[in-house]
């Protein structure tokens, strides 16, 4: 497993998004209230950018009519059919048990320690005084 | 139950009687109705329905039609033509009087309970394997609650009978009290073709009576996808729906395209939590005549695939209605491990009050042939 | 890390370059009074005070509101404008992006079939077609025109057809289906004898304003029921207008059903067939099945594809419906757009049969080079 900064942490604000490719990899970097989570830009249905797709929370009702919304912003839409998913994990939420897309381990480390790593981010400098986004893979 | 012509022990899941006239109804009205009945000349009218004219080919099969009168009179013809010529242990008979359709509520309200209480003492009372659809004025549902209260004593009414084409879509919550009704009495509804009777189809009034038979079917998937959608699943778990004289092959698309819009807007109607294809495979149930298949290539076990679920149909004739010729009215070999699920294992799965009334007259028998042999 | 678990196979983009012909696109406008400069002044005054005039409740927007801003996708939005307004992006993102060699425009703006005033409509209907040629065909011939009419008022239909006849930049003729009464009763016909003197197919996208809820039980509460009710609006439009004789009438006319999916058509095939013998005294105008008409008179367009758990239960679908008679479209810019490099990929289909669908019958029936 390699790491690969692809982002500084300054680029990707809270409730902010990223698109960046790993080893050929599209994927989408969100950054959640401070966490750092990755998963793969193509949606498992016809391939939308993930990257593209409103922000959202998740909608729940035990019954009908008596909605209710949690966990705003750690939900994102596929920009073309809806198809939500779970940040965090990757998980479809309209086909949980068939469908999800890939999820990277992504976290933040301090510029210094890796300013040489093997990164494939295409938008960015490092620069040793930042923070960087880290995805293993 | 005895064997069928099937192999099987059959039960029919929908029959059709008919109300010979309005005048038949008058003994079961009360002092108020009675009069204005007679004074009004309401009892001279017919209150045939637009959308089904009986002297049609489709209304009845040549040899089951009445020398005089309208198809579905005759106990007769019932008896020999659906309970023996099939051999069905029950027949379910839906009356789908035209009554129900007249815009005061309380008047649609008098005729259901004048078919109700005709049909128990006309048709019940004189045929032991009969059982009933309980007609109810869908478009007032407290009368329609009431009405279910005052026939659901009587255990040979097995399930509620409502229109495809009503006032309104069917999930909407205006009708729960109904539903709330019928699970508490262990009584499906039965969504019967027909209509109310509004234009039948969105894109207007067509011409024909063809052309509003064919739509029936759009009336249906209409129905399945608001019932799902507004969540009265959700709200009756217990909630079993029937979908009678349906054309049944409409479905797999149906929900293949339901599926899909789903799975891009479920977050409009967060309570529908599984696919509405599951929802449907654990509430709704179809009876299977008339089937709309290719000409020559029987679809039944196309259909039971793309469900995937054996569970769905029930065995009807839709007697006297004209689908089929002579006793072709089911497509599977009895050696068919599907044969018997359709023919009676899932009607009685569907309506608890066949299967209790299976077990009273085994316990009946018991009682019986323990009286004889002591 | 994260382990992968993708029981659902992310489907593989089909590998070969495919050049596709698309059947449904929409095209914007930058700003909603971009028409403006192509209606007559009388109504040019007329919309700026009255706006349009619809048999429904809402003046400005359809009655169930969608999940989607401009029922669009997410990434379809220019960098000025709404999604589909701007030809560069739309070249870009679509034209290129999936290698369209035609475009059908579908234009939707302000519903001129829609107008309770009749001759707001008709004037909109021609500002409509211009503007298709100036701002989208002109510069860009792979789109192709639609000729919009107003259904409600044949006789202004027929002249805009007409006017159109000579100029092949216009490939078709575009009504709602959801007009004031089916579209097989015979106050459209003049409509259709018009479309076969013009030689140019019927192109009938699913919507329409006609004042009558959507199911024969009145209006659904969502948008998740309303959005399937265009499989409803398709079928009876089909039944009417197979019923009516509209084909024995017409025996040149070429309909085309533009996002209406497709796997319902083989199940109204076998109602019609079974119920029509039954039935046949009442249309003895008829000649042959019903399903001989349509499989004869009316092609149409892929999206939404339909999406059946078990692939190959579409793949049946696709044959049953005839793969001659079946034509790519994307709906682009809409939410429910359809990849065409994941369209086919799941179905088993002959190398022909996808080219066919992809471009072929829409070569054959537009007469595209």
């Amino acid at each position: 497993m390699d790491r690969h900064v692809v982002a500084k942490v300054e680029d990707v604000p809270p409730g902010g998004r990223k698109l960046v490719t790993v080893r050929g990899r599209p994927i989408a970097v969100f950054n959640l209230q401070g966490e750092f989570f990755a998963i793969g830009d193509k949606c498992p249905h016809e391939s939308g950018s993930l990257c593209q797709g409103r922000i959202v929370g998740l909608a729940e009702a035990d019954l009908p009519g008596e909605y209710r919304l949690s966990r705003q912003g750690e939900f994102v839409k596929c920009p073309w059919h809806g198809w939500e998913f779970d940040i965090r994990t990757g998980q479809s939420w309209c086909d949980p048990t068939g469908t999800r897309v890939r999820a990277y381990d992504a976290h933040v480390e301090p510029g210094a320690e890796i300013a040489k790593g093997p990164y494939v981010a295409e938008t960015f400098k490092v620069t040793v005084e930042d923070e960087y986004v880290v995805i293993n893979l | 139950m005895q064997n069928s012509i099937f192999g099987h022990p059959a039960i029919d899941c929908d029959v059709h009687i008919a109300v010979p006239s309005t005048a038949a109804l008058m003994p079961y009205l009360d002092a108020y109705w009675f009069d204005a009945f007679r004074t009004r000349g309401i009892d001279r009218v017919s209150f045939n329905l637009t959308g089904d004219p009986p002297n049609t080919p489709l209304a009845a099969r040549p040899d089951w039609r009445p020398k005089s009168g309208k198809p579905g009179t005759d106990l007769a013809l019932l008896r020999s033509g659906a309970l023996d010529g099939f051999g069905s242990s029950f027949a379910i008979a839906n009356c789908l009087f035209g009554g129900v359709a007249l815009h005061s509520d309380d008047l649609a309200a008098v005729f259901c309970k004048a078919v109700n209480d005709w049909v128990a003492e006309e048709w019940l009372d004189r045929e032991p394997r009969l059982r009933a659809s309980i007609l109810v004025p869908q478009q007032a549902p407290d009368l329609a609650v009431a009405e279910i209260e005052r026939r659901a004593g009587d255990r040979r009414f097995v399930q509620v009978s409502m229109l495809a084409m009503g006032t309104e879509l069917l999930g909407r919550r205006g009708y729960w009290p109904i539903y709330e009704a019928a699970v508490r009495h262990g009584l499906p509804i039965g969504v019967h073709a027909g209509g109310l009777y509004h234009h039948p189809t969105l894109n207007g009034w067509g011409s024909f009576f063809l052309e509003d038979y064919v739509a029936n079917a759009f009336a249906f998937e209409n129905q399945v996808v608001s019932l799902v959608s507004e969540g009265a699943f959700a709200k009756f778990p217990e909630l079993k729906v029937v979908l009678i004289e349906s054309g049944v092959t409409w479905m797999p698309p149906a929900l293949w395209r339901f599926n899909k819009t789903w799975r891009g807007v479920r977050s409009e109607v967060p309570w529908v939590k599984r696919t509405p294809a599951d929802i449907v495979r654990q509430h709704i149930r179809l009876t299977t005549q008339p089937f709309d298949e290719p000409d020559g290539v029987p679809w039944l076990q196309r259909f039971v695939e793309q469900m995937k679920s054996e569970d769905m149909l029930l065995f009807s004739t839709d007697f006297p209605h004209w689908h089929f010729d002579g006793t072709d009215a089911f497509p599977l070999s009895p050696s068919s491990p599907l044969a018997r699920k359709i023919l009676c294992e899932n009607a009685l799965a569907t309506y608890p009050r066949l299967s209790e009334s299976l077990a009273d007259s085994v316990a009946g028998k018991e009682t019986a042939s323990k009286e004889l042999s002591s | 890390m994260s382990t992968v678990t993708a029981e659902r196979k992310p489907q593989a983009a089909a590998r070969q370059k495919l050049t596709v012909i698309d059947c449904d696109i929409h095209p914007g406008f930058s700003t909603p009074d971009e028409i403006y400069p192509f209606l007559p002044e009388r109504w040019r005054e007329h919309v700026k005070t009255f706006g349009g005039h619809y048999r429904q409740a809402f003046a400005d927007t359809l009655s169930h509101p969608r999940m989607a801003p401009e029922v669009s996708r997410a990434d379809s939005w220019p960098p000025k404008g709404p999604p589909g307004s701007d030809l560069a992006f739309m070249r870009a993102q679509h034209l290129d992006g999936n290698n369209v060699e035609y475009g059908m425009l579908m234009p939707l703006n302000r519903g001129p079939g829609n107008q309770r005033n009749l001759g707001y409509g008709a004037a909109l209907a021609t500002a409509v077609n211009d503007w298709q040629i100036a701002k989208w065909v002109t510069p860009e011939p792979r789109l192709n025109a639609s000729i919009v009419v107003t259904q409600e008022d044949p006789e202004a239909a027929i002249a805009e057809i007409e006017s159109r006849a000579d100029d092949r930049r216009f490939a078709q003729i575009m009504l709602p289906p959801r007009s004031l009464e089916p579209l097989g009763r015979k106050r459209y016909w003049p409509i259709y004898e018009a479309a076969v003197a013009a030689n140019r197919p019927l192109a009938l996208h699913v919507g329409g304003i006609n004042g009558y809820p959507a199911t024969a039980s009145g209006y659904p509460s969502y948008y998740i029921e309303e959005q399937h009710t265009n499989v409803q609006g398709m079928q009876a439009l089909v039944t009417s207008l197979v019923l009516e004789g509209v084909f024995e009438r017409f025996p040149k006319l070429k309909v085309v059903l533009v996002e209406g999916g497709i796997a319902w058509m083989p199940a109204l095939k076998w109602r019609l067939d079974k119920h029509y013998k039954r039935l046949k005294a009442e249309v003895p105008h008829l000649k042959r099945l019903p399903s001989e008409y349509i499989h004869d008179h009316i092609w149409l367009t892929t999206q939404p594809l339909d999406e059946p758990d078990v692939d190959s239960d579409l793949a049946e679908i696709f044959e049953q419906v005839g793969c001659d008679r079946i034509m790519f479209s994307t709906d682009y810019p809409h939410w429910d757009f359809d990849d065409p490099k994941f369209v086919l990929g799941k179905l088993a289909l002959s190398h022909e049969k996808q080219q066919a669908i992809f471009s072929g019958n829409a070569k054959a029936l537009y007469g595209l080079k």
